[in-house]
């Protein structure tokens, strides 16, 4: 089994770089990827920004540190909540997605029939997608941050009557340039490990309906294990950075 | 309508099986085949389901491997040879699948499209335009070239399926059970095509079916595959000549039920 993942992901290395390179396709895919968890993103980053804020209040006000509320949101969502709410929505939305399409595709013969007509079926199929969710979800991940960051000013606003250019300036006073490059990392990992773990389960599924069934639920599984070890990961390896 | 006289060249075998064995797990499906397609006959492979047919030709155009034995297509082993090699050759080869796989998420001149435009380096629009009305036409659905294949019924599936590895101009067509879940009518329809496919397009076909009727329709020669082995191979009429058990049932099925 693992053979196989390590040789999959091998094998997706030494195609991306040879020609052809598909780039209407990447285009469409990116597009695809995007705008299937637009909606999603944009509803739980605002959210996840205000229930943040909220929950973290009480605990500031026993201090008397509520004055410390923009820097500690910021520092959550930028560090940790954007690209990790990104990453697992995404895993729900386009890693299930993309099992799904590429296992029908595989049990319809669609795949061999790629294959028998002398196109590249690896190269249109898995590259251009996991390319996609590589680039489309760190881009997400800006987004959701910066959703969450206006959720958390609203609740903010609203309860200490912060004003905005006050809030961004606490907001991202006590962020570094490792911060942000290690949470962009994180983001295009988690692409990377979405796009290619989705298309992993779905291009090798088998036994019918019930494969593509498996294939679907396998790439949210893997995929959202898989975010949470890099998480730890990569938070370990920055720290060494700092 | 009647199968017109093929243009068989028997001094040019298109196709050469010797000793291909295949099993999956402990079944043996093939055990030792030997075979020869030649230059333009319509070559019928019959048996009952699960014989080991469609991996027959699955092995032909590399989607699977042999366990043993040489297949040779056009001059490659394709049991030896690299990648690139297989690629090319696979252009010089039609499949069309028992469901036509059909791309779903791409209209009918999309679908027809796709392989054109991946293996014919600096092909012109009107050049791909021109290839895809005359496949439609050939297949007969000029007028479905903006569909997409959920708008298709189980027929005109398998006509644009066969439009797909025809845009090509393939030199060896394979079909696997292309009469499988089709009505009379249709059948008999795909079975025309496949004899106009042979008269028009000079191809050499390999017809994987359980259905004698295509098979008497369709085939120069038939080969029953038994056991994993072709037990019997010839004309219609020779191969049923027997009161062999294991072939008699396929044709009182068939023509007396």
């Amino acid at each position: 089994m693992l053979y196989r993942v390590y040789a999959f992901v091998l094998r997706f290395f030494k195609e991306v770089f040879l020609p052809p390179y598909e780039f209407k396709e990447i285009v469409r895919q990116c597009y695809e990827t995007g705008v299937r968890s637009f909606t999603l993103i944009t509803l739980t980053g605002f959210i996840v920004g205000v229930i943040f804020t909220k929950q973290s209040r009480p605990s500031l006000t026993d201090f008397g540190a509520t004055s410390w509320l923009p820097s500690l949101v910021s520092i959550a969502i930028m560090k940790a909540l954007a690209p990790l709410v990104t990453a697992l929505i995404a895993a729900g939305k386009v890693g299930s997605s993309i099992g799904a399409e590429l296992g029908s595709m595989r049990v319809t013969e669609q795949i061999d029939a790629m294959e028998v007509s002398g196109t590249k079926p690896f190269k249109f199929l898995v590259c251009t997608r996991v390319i996609a969710t590589t680039i489309t979800i760190p881009l997400l991940a800006t987004y959701t941050a910066f959703i969450a960051l206006i959720g958390g000013y609203l609740n903010v606003s609203q309860n200490e009557g912060t004003s905005y250019s006050v809030f961004m300036e606490q907001a991202f006073e006590p962020l570094t340039f490792i911060d942000f490059w290690a949470s962009l990392s994180k983001a295009i990992v988690f692409g990377f490990t979405i796009g290619i773990v989705g298309c992993y389960q779905g291009y090798n599924s088998t036994k019918g309906t019930e494969g593509v069934g498996k294939a679907a639920n396998g790439a949210v599984v893997t995929a959202m294990f898989l975010v949470f070890i890099e998480e730890v990961l990569i938070v370990q390896i920055a720290g060494w950075f700092r | 309508m009647e199968k017109q006289k093929a243009h068989i060249d028997k001094n040019n075998t298109v196709i050469k099986i010797r000793g291909v064995e295949k099993s999956f797990a402990d079944y043996d499906v093939l055990r030792g085949i030997d075979l020869d397609l030649y230059q333009g006959e319509n070559l019928v492979v019959l048996g009952r389901s699960g014989t080991g047919k469609s991996v027959l030709i699955k092995l032909i155009s590399g989607l699977l491997t042999t366990d043993a034995g040489t297949i040779e297509v056009l001059g490659n082993d394709v049991t030896h040879i690299s990648q690139r090699a297989l690629e090319d050759l696979r252009i010089r080869i039609g499949f069309s699948f028992q469901n036509s796989a059909l791309y779903d998420s791409m209209t009918v001149r999309k679908n027809l499209e796709f392989p054109l435009v991946r293996n014919r380096k600096g092909i012109t629009r009107d050049e791909i335009n021109k290839n895809v009305e005359e496949v439609l036409e050939a297949v007969g659905l000029s007028q479905t070239i903006n569909q997409m294949p959920s708008e298709l019924s189980g027929g005109q599936r398998k006509r644009i399926g066969i439009a797909r590895t025809l845009i090509l101009n393939p030199e060896i067509m394979l079909y696997d059970e292309p009469t499988a879940g089709l009505d009379p009518i249709t059948c008999i329809e795909i079975n025309d095509l496949i004899n106009e496919v042979q008269q028009r397009y000079h191809t050499s076909s390999i017809i994987i079916t359980h259905d004698l009727t295509c098979a008497k329709m369709t085939g120069d020669r038939i080969a029953m595959l038994l056991d994993g082995q072709f037990q019997r191979v010839g004309t219609f009429d020779e191969v049923f000549a027997t009161t062999d058990p294991r072939v008699k049932p396929f044709y009182d099925y068939n023509f007396i039920q």
